[in-house]
Order: structure tokens, then C-alpha cells, then sequence
């Protein structure tokens, strides 16, 4: 019995502990946010965060979390009560085929709760593990701004989560 | 996810091409004749040539619109891809019918319930698609409020809809649903609609968010790939290392005894395994592949080669010809066309221009449901094209096309022809042999770059003579691809019929004709020439599987022609905007280029900075869908051997605009992805066969490389047809992009991809004795 | 003289003459500033110019990313802290803009600024300083046409006795020796002996440093770098697949080596600068490698315990997690890409587990730019030290070699060298 806790719940979940995470999300939890685009760490559509920092579910052991807790874009808002940066995502229209999106979200909610302004360099230096074909960047840059410059998703005191 | 109740196919639709020899032709910009039986280039067959868009495929109004107790349900054969379609068309019917968007359903190709609009491609959707409903709605409602009327005692023109509702002066109302009993909708559209009142649009014209993003960004079940029906189990394919590898042995029983595994299937060459769990079936998987021992048998090019080698190869020639009253005509292909007479005029310019194979790269690879439960084969496939798609599974499997039924749900963007039929086909062809569970098919990332169809590697050359002030007196446009349509036309399209034991071969290629294009999409120039000729050397043999991919041979041939007009322009000393604007007759061409221009500060005055170049072109696809004028400036750094794209200002007219801001969405992700192609893509391939098998291996454009802007103008023709959107952008980016680096850098680079090409990379320089070797003993265990 | 008294005197005469030594060795002039370059820039000095910094790898410290080329701010981190590298643009105020053609020759040679001041030897002044007259002046040449940048240095964080620079004139006692040395002749050996001791300056990592940071270990035998391991290059013949001199070109050349492996770690980026030298020198640099290689030298440390069956299962399950997508057998990476197997990587057959460990923390990050590359994730954030440790372990038990002894300590080593970042 492997214990997980995803979005601030505690699962229970009978499967092999050599289990990439990514696997026990979508088919053991339902979960949609997180999604395959590779397997391989290459392109991010898997991103989700573990203690507050974006890792690719798709290479990462369900072992490994022990106890830490995972974060995925449904624990970051609804369709009625959607989070900041999904707001700004669906203000924005930053959506084509949207199979990026999930991936994108998380990892620019990483940046945005360590660093309260982050600049264009640093918000497309962090981005930069997670591919889009359609060509969405544009937008998906402009969501992420609009959300920075509030700050609102800024943590005062960021807990240093030993790795 | 539900699947909506079986309804019964339209009847009538069969019943009119059984009876009747009707003959119509009209023109079409040119000379191409329509006939009913005839299939159009989306791969439906024309009933009644004179209804406007996709009535023309399916006159019946009730395929597209039903009206019974449970409410309004709108069908459309058109798909998702992600291109904002849905919500677009969904507008249109929502004003048509004077319904709100949530007072209807709206269900999208599913070959038990909506009409057959062929393949969602080519920008076809809105013009086709989007018409169709136009027209249907519009008569529809038409018919209720007549109905309405006699039943509530009053004059058509004087009941008020609002809502669904209809009201009669005297306050009395009825339900459209209510307005709909015993109006039998079964019946041929007209030719002409009720006149549109486009001041009464609620929702065309307007920037409608569109209705699959909160899911989209909520984790909200969206894609194929969200499916979890009860007992579903997971299948993972085991791919040959290459084509036409031969299976010698793999070993079947100890895959089979793997935890969660409940059957390994060979068939021939085919290898797949089935397993209760997601991860369980991977590891199958790779077990299956380490155990499995191959022998190539084919040959494979470099594709540092491959436009020499293409014109080794068997080939077709289709000779295009445009005369001087504007008429395009396309002559039966030949083994081999005349050459043409040698030009004779005062200037004669030549250029050529190449490009790589391209993938279409679907972030999420090609993924597929299917169960085969009594008596019904049903697939839940990201297909473009469920109805062609239906026909080629239900040949693969020997059953009559009544028993299989193709659904189409998301998946992640395909920009063409991806692995996406060949996905369902695999999901089809297991679950047959399964019968009751449903089997969940997901290609992984190298299955899906080394087997999905490639954008063909082509090679355009180029001749024009013009006068002595620069006027344009003959075009000769020769180009070499291999096909760009290799739709499911027979079940011999589809991959896995090529692996199993008693394979199907695939149809004949035979590309899209003229004026619409296949490789030589786009190379009959829009520009005023009164001598075209245009020669396809369409290769027959495929060294790689190819086909579509968005715009087809447009984004090579834009490049070609803008970079000749760049170059007639500076030869006759005229501006690159104004030598256009010359050229062309199109008012709306030109307003796209002026807008374009003025937008950006087009000037040839400014001194350059140095590193710095601009860069402009035009493009109308297809000479008859939405007009592009771009005009982009880059500074390239040739220490770093990279490039920034600074700005980019794009003018489009696309006739009525349905969604601005979705329009303006698929013009910016056409630009990125175009860029991406242009500046950096390339299929490696060589000995053993496509060798770009992942993200490493085929890098594309990340956030660092994105332009730092993009802005898109719009020039809204209200009332006007709509014009395709999706593809128009691929080729002007390319051709500007093509244009500024030349001049930010004083070399003009025609073979794409251009960083590559401009500065090449450190290559092996094959001391090392080992690294062959390796390649060709690996080839061998697979 | 009383005897005391004598001593007295003695030993303030001593005192006063070490100090006026010392003042003679440590305190160097100004040179003064010029308001422009002081030789002729011709485009051929130019162009060599270019080459000469390409092959002395100026860029991997002076042009880090998101930097302007040559402005610095890179920071080091050597065993004594961090020093930060300096602006070298053309910029007056912040980079050498106002130095002559001398002072930039007395800081290649010598290791002291135009104002006198020394400068630390992570610049690696004891390497430049056998570089000939006429590269000097190349590279003067080149460095004064680079646009201007207006960065000063952000300050080093040393502790303060370090940052008494007038120290370092003892250090150069001991580890300068200042001078040109010329290639003998043009043969590729001598060629490559001169790129690879001068410019190349290998051994600035491939030589283990002593207590105070001079290379004092055996000549390029392996030394360490940022926590890596930068190998020995006297027993590359030794390697469970020798290396040859075309491999060892490929691998400077591409960054990869079709029996070894990916460059990683400090070894990247100068992979990709000799991309982009000229392919004889780099040739002449390994064909010199291979020149003076060792016989085996079973210098070996004593192999570990064998590992218990449980953690080469766990390692084993987690290779299948994390690592079998591209690793495996079944991998397209190998059957297509010509990637070669795990089992003869350099990090896997190397003495010590160091660069498996980082390479599995660290990944191998993608390039600047869209280019074909070597790329693996970093798993730092992935997996536990007790996991990295259990994957190490099982990776080198799949090589046939030896097993490393203390693996758990090198990752513990190896994780508290990461949190330094």
C-alpha cells in the first residue's frame, strides 16, 4: 500500500512502489491535469509539483515522495472557482490543442509562488522545459505576466523543503 | 465521459445518389468542373453541387440539425483539433437559429450521428463546414417560425424569438421544441437561405471565449486519452526498427507471463500487448521490443541526400497551367512532361529553395479507445477524418461497415496527418480480437515520430522572366515531393494492414488536384503574369512515409515565390512592398499588404542596424482561401549562431470573421510553429531508418526562441463567405523569415531549415571507427 | 652591541628586507591607460584572434548565459569560496577597454591586472602564460573589437585573510612559471602539446589541486571540478573500450562519443566552444592526449562490498522508472540515435561513482538554441540519496567492474554540493 497525499488529500493506493507517478494520477486517482507527452522528461506535459517544486511525473517513482505532498491543477482550482493563473489562462485564451496547458500551468505556479515579479527572461528561462507545438507561447507568456505582476501568488516565507 | 444515444443514420442521403444522373458544372475561379459523385478534395462524395458549403455532400436538414422532445441538437462532421472550430461553429448555428449557445447540443463527427464533411483539413471547416450550418439553421428556423406561426394563429413576421422561445403579439408561446411537432425536418436543404441579418448576430463577430478551455486548464475530462470506461485495459504496439523489417522471433511466452499481461498478439510483423494496468503494459512492452530480433530489408537514404535521391525515383509529372483570362487548368499526369520552350525576355532570374522532412510532432502521441461488443466495433479516435477512417478499420477487419463505428474525441494537436487513424486502427484491431473489453491503445513519443507520415522533404526551382521595368511576362514553377495526401482511402493506408500476416497494400498516391493543391499547393502565383506554368514531379515512391501537413507544399512555395519577388524587386529598383502591391489585381490582396505595412513602419529608407534585417511576404492559400500579408524583423547573432525574432505584424482577411480572438490565436500559433519548422526542423534519417525518435534528436522551438511579439490585425469582411484560417500563416512567416536573415546577414539562405544551413554544426569528422559499426549491428536486434 | 640588542637589529633588518621582498613581488605597477587599442587591429589579426580564444576556452568563464559575450559574472566556486569572473569587453570603466597591449600581456603571463592588483589564479594565468607573443596579440586584437558592456564584477565572496591579494605573489612563487613555450615544430603533436598546456589549459581540472590550490598532483591524472570528476587523460587506453584518437576528436568536437558517452557537467560548454575551433587543432589536442598515455596503472581504490541482492533489485526497479525510457535495451536512443549503453560509459567505468552520481543529479541540460543534442533530465529533485545510491549501485553492477566502495558517502558528498547552487 503506497500512501499519497495529492491536492491535500491522502490516498491510499495498492500498486508497486516502481510506479512512475504520472501513472497512479491519472489511472489510480482519475486524475486528468497531468498528462503522457513523452515519458522521457523532454517536453513537461506531465509537470506537477511535489513540495512546491515542478518534477515530471512521468520519471518519478511513486517511492520517492515519502509523505511529501503533490500538487496538480486540479488541486489549484475549479471550472466554477478556477486559481489565478487558470483564470489568467482562460482570460487570455492561452489555449489551443491545450494538451501543453496542465504541464504549463504548474511549472509557471512554481515560479510565481518563489519569485513575486519574476522578469520576461526569468519567466521564459523557467519555462523552458516544457515544449508547446501549437505555438501558443505568446499567450501562455501573457497569462503568466498578468499573474506576476500582482504578486499574488507570492509566498512571504518560502519553507526550504529539504530534497 | 458519456457516448450519446444511437440515433439512425440519415437514409436519404444514399436513396438521392441512387437516383439520380444529375449533371452540373460551374466555375470555380478557373475551370474546375463539380459534379454530383463526384468526391470533393476532403474525401466526401458531392450530391447537389449547387447547395451552398457541406450541404452539398448532405442535403438532408435533419442530418445537421434535430429537433425532437429532448431539445435542439446541432451535428456537425467538422472535429476539434484545437483550432477553436467548435466554439466557432457553435456560434454560427447559436445566431442561425437565434438560440442561445447553451439551449443546444452540439455533436461533432461520430459516423452513427452526424453528416460525412470527409476529413476536418485544409481550412476547409469554416468555409465548408461552417456554410453548411450557416444555411441549414437559418432554413430551419425558417421552418419553425412558420410552423410556429400557423399553430399560434399568426403572421410569421410578426412572432419574436428569444431564447428558444417563440411569441406571438398576443403573449401565447411556444418552445421550439414544441414549435418542431409534426414539422418533419427530413427533408432537401433550398439553395438560397432566408436573408442573415448580421446586426442581429449575438455571437458572430464576436470573440466568444471558447467552450473547451475551463476544462482544458481545470484538468476537466477532455481528450481521448481521459477515457476510463469500466474493464478498460491497456495496449502498448511493438514497432519494427524500420519499415519492412521482417519479425524473426520474439519471445511471446515469457512477455505473456509478466504480471497484469492477459494476452501478447503477433500477427505477422504486428507485436502488441495487452495488460490490466497502464504501467504493467509498458513494461510488457519493453520487454516484448528487447526480446524481439529483426532483419531489415530496405535501404534507407541520408537525409542530407534525400533531394538528389528524390529525383532517382519513379514519378508522375502533372503539368498546372494558368492562361491569360486567369483560368487554371491541370493536364492528366505524365511519365514524363515536355520541357517547356527556353524563356526568352530581356531578364531571366532562377531560383530553388529546399526543404527537410518535418514531423507533425503531436505533443501528446496518438492514443485510441475501442470495444467490440455485440456485434458493434465502436473507436473513440482523435482522427480528422472519422468517416474515411470507418471504412479503412471495417476493410482491415473484414467487417461490413454497419458494424464499426468511429467517434471522434480530442486528442492533442495533429497539424495534418499524424499517427492518429493508425492509433485507432491498432486500438480496432486488438480489441476485435478481445471481444467485450475495451482496449486503450498510446503510441509512445519514438513510435509516434518514427512511424507518424512525414511533411514531405521537397525541392522548388524557379524561372521568371520579366520586361525591362520590372512587369512580369512568364512563370515556370518546377518542384520534386513525394505525396502530401495519404489519407485513409483504402485500408492499405492504414500501418498496421502493411504489418500483419495478410497485409493490404496501400492505395495508388494520388495528390489533391488543382486549384486547391497538394505539392503544388500555392505555386501558381496570385501575382499578374500572363504566361504560368507550374511542374509537379509528383515522386511516387516513398523512401519515408509522407503526407499532409498544414499547408502542404504552400510553405515552401511561398518561400519561393516571395524570395523571387524580393529579388525582382531589388534587380528593378523598386520597394519589396510597392513591387507587390504592382502585381496584383485583388483589392483585398492589396489591403492586407498596405495594412501589414503601414502596421510594421515598413520603409526601405532607415538605415539598417547592423545584425539587423526585415522581411516581408504575401501569401493568399491557395489563391482562394484567407489573404496574409506579414512583415517580421530579426537580429541574428552569428557568434552565438542564433537568431531573435523582434517583431511580427501579420494583416489577415479571412471573409466574415466567426471568433476574433480565436482567429487571431490560430495566426499567432501559426507563426510560432512556422518559425520553429522554418529556422530549426529537420528529420534525421539515415542507414537505419528515421533516426529522429525524440525531443533531443528533433529539438523544436522553446520559450527563449519565441518572437518577443506578435501582433495580428484583422480586416473583417462582414456578410462575405467565410475563408480558411489555419493553414495561412505557415507560408508568409517562412518566406519572411527566409528574407530578413539574408538580410541581417548578407546570405541569403533558401534551404530550410535555415540555422542548420546559415551555420552548420560540428559534424563527427568520421574518425571514430565505432560508432558505424554500432548503428548497423543495432539495426539487426532492434 | 649588546647581544639582544644585535638580535634586535638582526631581526628587524630580516623583517624589513622579507617586507621590501615581499613589496618587490606582490606590489606590481600600473601600467597606464590607453584611450585605444595601441597596435594595428588588421581583420587577419582579428580572425586569428578569434581562434586563439576559442581554443582557450575564454568564453565558458567570461560569456556565461544570459550574459553579454565576455562581460563575466560568472561565479566560481573553488574550495576557498566564490570568485566571480571579470568583464573583459572593450568597455573602459568595467572591462579592459583602457588596457594597452602590454598589460593584457602581464595579466596572461603574470596574473596582474593593468592596475597592479594580482588576480586569482582561477584565472588560469599559469597556462596563458605559455602562449606564444603573436597569439597574445591575436587575442588582444579580438577581445578589443567585442562589443563594449558596461558590468562591473560583482564582489567575490572569499573569506577576508583570501582576499589580501598581495598573498597570492607567494602562490606564484611556487605554481608560475612565466614564459612562452612555443610549439617545436608544426607537427600536430607539438601543436597539440602547445593548445593542451597553454591555451587548452586541461590541466586547470584534469590535475588534483593541493591544499592552497596549486595543481600538485600527478600532470592531467584526474582532478576534481565542481563536484565532477575531471578524468584522468593518461590511462584513456585503459578504459574498458579504449579510447582513439578519432573518438577522443569526435567527443571535444560534438560532445559525444559513440563508445563513452555525453559530455557533462563543467565538461559541456567546452565541448561546444571547440565545436567551434578549427578541426585540425582539435585533432592536434588529441592526437597529443593520446600521445602520453600511461601503462594501466592499477591505482584502482580497493573495490566495495558486493551489493546485497534487495538494493540491486531496488536500483534495478528504479532504473525501469526512471532511466530504462532512454537507457534500456529497447530504447530507440540506442537502436536509433547510436546512443551507446550505460555499461560503457566513461561516468560508469571510471574509478570513482563522482560523475554518476552528478550526472544523475544534474542531467545534461539542453542547449541554448534548437540544435541536435545530448539532453537527460536532473533528478536532484526526483530521488532520494538512498535511491540515487541504490541506482548507482545497481548501474556499475551491470558493467562487469569492480564495485565502488562508499557510494552512499559520495551521494551524501554530492548532495551537499548541490545545495551550494
Amino acid at each position: 500500500m503506497i500512501e499519497l497525499i495529492v491536492n491535500g488529500t491522502t490516498h491510499h493506493v495498492d500498486i508497486d512502489p516502481a510506479t512512475p507517478l504520472l501513472y497512479v494520477l491519472r489511472n489510480d486517482l482519475a486524475l486528468n491535469g497531468a498528462k503522457f507527452g513523452c515519458g522521457m522528461g523532454q517536453c513537461g506535459a506531465c509537470t506537477v509539483l511535489v513540495d512546491d517544486r515542478p518534477v515530471f511525473s512521468c520519471l518519478y517513482p511513486v517511492s520517492s515522495l515519502g509523505g511529501r505532498s503533490v500538487r496538480t491543477v486540479e488541486g489549484l482550482g475549479t471550472v466554477e472557482h478556477p486559481g489565478p493563473l487558470q483564470q489568467a489562462f482562460i482570460d487570455a485564451q492561452a489555449v489551443q490543442c491545450g494538451y501543453c496547458i496542465a504541464g504549463m500551468i504548474m511549472r509557471a505556479q512554481a515560479l510565481l509562488e518563489k519569485v513575486a515579479h519574476p522578469s520576461e527572461s526569468e519567466i521564459r528561462t523557467h519555462m523552458n522545459p516544457n515544449l508547446c507545438r501549437c505555438g501558443t507561447h505568446m499567450r501562455i507568456l501573457e497569462a503568466i505576466r498578468r499573474v506576476a505582476s500582482t504578486g499574488q501568488l507570492h509566498r512571504a516565507t518560502n519553507e526550504r523543503s529539504t530534497s | 465521459m458519456t457516448v450519446p444515444p444511437d440515433m439512425p443514420a440519415s437514409p436519404g442521403r444514399r436513396t438521392f445518389l441512387a437516383g439520380t444522373g444529375l449533371l452540373v458544372s460551374f466555375a470555380l475561379f478557373g475551370s474546375m468542373r463539380v459534379r454530383a459523385g463526384q468526391e470533393n478534395t476532403l474525401g466526401a462524395t458531392i450530391l447537389n453541387p449547387k447547395l451552398p458549403g457541406d450541404l452539398k455532400i448532405e442535403p438532408m436538414l435533419d442530418a445537421w440539425i434535430k429537433i425532437d422532445a429532448t431539445g435542439v441538437t446541432v451535428c456537425s462532421g467538422k472535429v476539434e483539433l484545437g483550432t477553436g472550430v467548435r466554439t466557432a461553429l457553435w456560434q454560427v448555428a447559436a445566431d442561425q437559429l437565434a438560440l442561445p449557445l447553451e439551449r443546444f447540443r452540439f455533436v461533432t463527427a461520430d459516423t452513427a450521428l452526424t453528416p460525412d464533411e470527409g476529413y476536418t483539413a485544409g481550412s476547409h471547416t469554416m468555409a465548408d463546414g461552417g456554410t453548411a450550418i450557416f444555411h441549414a439553421a437559418s432554413q430551419v428556423r425558417q421552418m419553425l417560425v412558420d410552423a410556429a406561426a400557423k399553430k399560434l394563429g399568426a403572421r410569421a413576421s410578426e412572432l419574436v424569438l428569444d431564447n428558444g422561445i417563440i411569441t406571438a403579439p398576443d403573449g401565447r408561446q411556444l418552445t421550439y421544441e414544441d414549435a418542431a411537432t409534426g414539422v418533419d425536418l427530413h427533408r432537401f436543404a433550398a439553395e438560397t437561405s432566408p436573408p442573415a441579418d448580421p446586426s442581429a448576430y449575438r455571437y458572430i463577430g464576436r470573440s466568444i471565449p471558447r467552450v473547451d478551455i475551463p476544462a482544458k486548464v481545470t484538468g476537466g475530462a477532455a481528450y481521448v486519452q481521459d477515457m476510463r470506461p469500466d474493464g478498460m485495459h491497456h495496449a502498448r504496439v511493438v514497432r519494427p526498427p524500420n519499415h519492412g523489417a521482417v519479425l524473426l522471433s520474439a519471445d511471446i511466452a515469457r512477455v505473456a507471463r509478466m504480471p497484469g499481461v492477459v494476452r501478447v498478439i503477433r500477427d505477422g510483423n504486428y507485436l502488441a500487448v495487452v495488460a490490466k494496468g497502464e504501467w504493467q503494459a509498458i513494461l510488457a512492452m519493453r520487454a516484448l521490443q528487447a526480446s524481439a530480433r529483426w532483419q531489415q530489408m530496405e535501404t534507407f537514404p541520408d537525409n542530407a541526400a534525400i533531394h538528389a535521391h528524390l529525383k532517382t525515383l519513379p514519378r508522375l509529372d502533372y503539368v498546372t497551367t494558368r492562361d491569360r483570362a486567369g483560368a487554371v487548368h491541370q493536364a492528366s499526369p505524365r511519365p514524363v512532361a515536355l520541357a517547356p520552350a527556353p524563356l526568352d525576355a530581356p531578364h531571366i532570374d532562377h531560383l530553388s529553395a529546399t526543404k527537410q522532412y518535418v514531423l507533425h510532432g503531436s505533443i501528446g502521441p496518438s492514443c485510441a479507445l475501442a470495444v467490440w461488443r455485440d456485434g458493434m466495433l465502436t473507436v473513440w479516435t482523435h482522427s480528422q477524418g472519422v468517416f474515411p477512417l470507418r471504412a479503412g478499420i471495417a476493410g482491415l477487419l473484414g467487417l461490413p461497415r454497419e458494424q464499426v463505428r468511429c467517434v471522434h474525441v480530442e486528442g492533442s494537436g495533429c497539424y495534418g496527418h499524424n499517427g492518429a487513424d493508425d492509433a485507432a486502427a491498432d486500438a480496432a484491431l486488438i480489441a476485435h480480437r478481445m471481444p467485450g473489453v475495451p482496449i486503450r491503445v498510446q503510441w509512445m513519443r519514438d513510435q509516434e515520430a518514427g512511424w507518424e507520415p512525414l511533411g514531405p522533404a521537397m525541392e522548388t526551382a524557379l524561372e521568371v522572366a520579366t520586361s525591362e521595368d520590372g512587369e512580369l511576362i512568364a512563370w515556370r514553377h518546377a518542384l520534386w515531393s513525394t505525396p502530401h495526401n495519404e489519407r485513409i482511402t483504402n485500408p492499405g493506408r492504414l500501418l498496421p494492414a502493411w504489418l500483419v500476416s495478410t497485409p493490404i497494400a496501400p492505395a495508388p498516391p494520388s495528390p489533391i488536384p488543382q486549384p486547391e493543391g497538394d505539392a503544388d499547393r500555392n505555386a501558381v502565383p496570385i501575382y499578374r503574369v500572363p504566361e504560368v506554368r507550374v511542374d509537379m514531379h509528383f515522386v511516387t515512391q516513398m523512401p519515408f512515409r509522407t503526407s499532409a501537413m498544414r499547408s502542404l507544399g504552400a510553405h515552401i512555395n511561398v518561400v519561393t515565390i516571395e524570395s523571387m519577388m524580393d529579388r525582382l524587386a531589388e534587380r528593378h529598383g523598386h520597394d519589396p512592398v510597392a513591387y507587390r502591391i504592382a502585381q496584383l489585381s485583388d483589392p483585398r490582396a492589396i489591403a492586407v499588404i498596405r495594412r501589414a505595412a503601414s502596421e510594421f513602419g515598413w520603409t526601405t529608407t532607415a538605415a539598417r542596424l547592423p545584425n539587423r534585417g526585415v522581411g516581408f511576404a504575401f501569401a493568399r492559400y491557395k489563391n482562394l482561401m484567407g489573404y496574409c500579408a506579414l512583415a517580421l524583423e530579426v537580429e541574428t547573432d552569428a557568434e552565438a549562431r542564433s537568431i531573435r525574432i523582434l517583431r511580427v505584424v501579420v494583416a489577415v482577411d479571412c471573409g466574415q470573421i466567426v471568433n476574433p480572438d480565436g482567429l487571431a490565436n490560430q495566426i499567432e500559433g501559426g507563426v510560432v510553429q512556422s518559425s520553429s519548422w522554418t529556422l530549426f526542423e529537420q528529420v534525421q534519417t539515415g542507414a537505419v531508418g528515421v533516426k529522429s525518435v525524440d525531443w533531443q534528436s528533433y529539438p523544436i522551438l522553446r520559450f527563449p526562441q519565441v518572437p518577443e511579439r506578435i501582433d495580428v490585425h484583422l480586416l473583417d469582411q462582414p456578410g462575405e463567405p467565410f475563408l480558411g484560417a489555419a493553414e495561412i500563416a505557415q507560408g508568409p512567416t517562412a518566406a519572411a523569415l527566409v528574407s530578413a536573415i539574408g538580410q541581417a546577414t548578407g546570405r541569403a539562405v533558401l534551404q530550410l531549415p535555415v540555422i542548420p544551413h546559415l551555420w552548420p554544426a560540428p559534424m563527427p569528422v568520421g574518425n571514430d571507427p565505432h560508432a558505424p559499426a554500432q548503428l548497423s549491428k543495432r539495426t539487426l536486434r532492434a | 652591541m649588546i647581544g639582544w640588542k644585535r638580535r634586535l637589529v638582526v631581526a628587524a633588518g630580516l623583517l624589513v628586507a622579507c617586507a621590501l621582498a615581499f613589496v618587490a613581488f606582490a606590489w606590481q605597477p600600473a601600467l597606464p591607460r590607453v584611450s585605444s587599442p595601441d597596435i594595428e587591429l588588421t581583420p587577419g589579426l582579428i580572425a586569428q584572434g578569434r581562434r586563439v580564444v576559442e581554443l582557450g576556452d575564454c568564453a565558458v568563464c567570461h560569456s556565461p548565459k544570459g550574459h553579454p559575450a565576455f562581460s563575466g559574472g560568472l561565479g566560481l566556486k573553488t574550495p576557498f569560496g566564490t570568485i566571480y569572473t571579470t568583464n573583459i569587453t572593450s568597455d573602459g570603466p568595467t572591462g579592459i577597454g583602457s588596457w594597452s597591449l602590454a598589460a593584457f600581456v602581464r595579466a596572461m603571463r603574470h596574473g596582474v591586472s593593468r592596475d597592479g592588483h594580482l588576480l586569482y589564479p582561477a584565472f588560469p594565468y599559469i597556462h596563458y602564460t605559455k602562449v606564444t607573443d603573436e597569439d597574445l596579440r591575436a587575442a588582444y586584437a579580438y577581445l578589443m573589437t567585442r562589443p563594449a558592456v558596461r558590468a562591473p564584477a560583482p564582489a567575490n565572496d572569499l573569506p577576508l585573510p583570501l582576499r589580501f591579494r598581495p598573498a597570492l605573489a607567494f602562490w606564484n612563487l611556487l605554481y608560475l612559471r612565466p614564459g612562452a613555450v612555443p610549439a617545436t615544430d608544426h607537427s600536430p603533436l607539438a601543436r597539440g602539446r602547445y593548445l593542451v598546456a597553454g591555451l587548452g589549459h586541461c590541466s586547470s581540472c584534469h590535475t588534483a589541486l593541493g591544499l592552497i590550490g596549486g595543481e600538485s598532483g600527478e600532470y592531467l591524472g584526474g582532478g576534481d571540478v565542481d563536484g565532477w570528476h575531471a578524468p584522468s587523460l593518461t590511462t584513456l587506453r585503459d578504459a574498458p573500450r579504449p579510447w582513439t584518437v578519432g573518438q577522443l576528436t569526435d567527443y571535444l568536437r560534438t560532445g559525444m562519443a559513440g563508445e563513452h558517452g555525453a559530455a557533462a557537467g563543467p565538461m559541456r560548454p567546452v565541448t561546444d566552444n571547440l565545436g567551434e575551433v578549427a578541426p585540425d587543432d582539435v585533432l592536434a589536442m588529441a592526437t597529443y592526449l593520446m600521445s602520453i598515455q600511461k601503462g594501466p596503472s592499477h591505482r584502482d581504490p580497493s573495490p566495495g562490498p558486493g551489493a546485497a541482492t534487495s538494493q540491486l533489485a531496488r536500483g534495478q526497479a528504479l532504473f525501469e522508472v526512471s532511466c530504462a525510457v532512454c537507457h534500456g535495451e529497447a530504447s530507440a536512443m540506442g537502436t536509433h540515435i547510436g546512443r551507446p549503453p550505460l555499461q560503457a560509459s566513461s561516468a560508469l567505468a571510471g574509478p570513482t561513482p563522482q560523475n554518476a552520481i552528478m550526472t544523475v543529479f544534474e542531467g545534461i541540460p539542453w542547449p541554448d538554441r534548437p540544435v541536435p543534442a545530448a539532453y537527460m533530465p536532473p533528478f536532484a529533485g526526483t530521488l532520494t540519496d538512498a535511491q540515487v545510491t541504490d541506482l548507482v549501485v545497481y548501474l556499475r553492477s551491470t558493467t562487469g567492474q569492480a564495485p565502488w566502495p562508499d557510494v552512499d558517502s559520495g551521494v551524501r558528498k554530492a548532495r551537499k554540493e548541490l545545495s551550494h547552487d
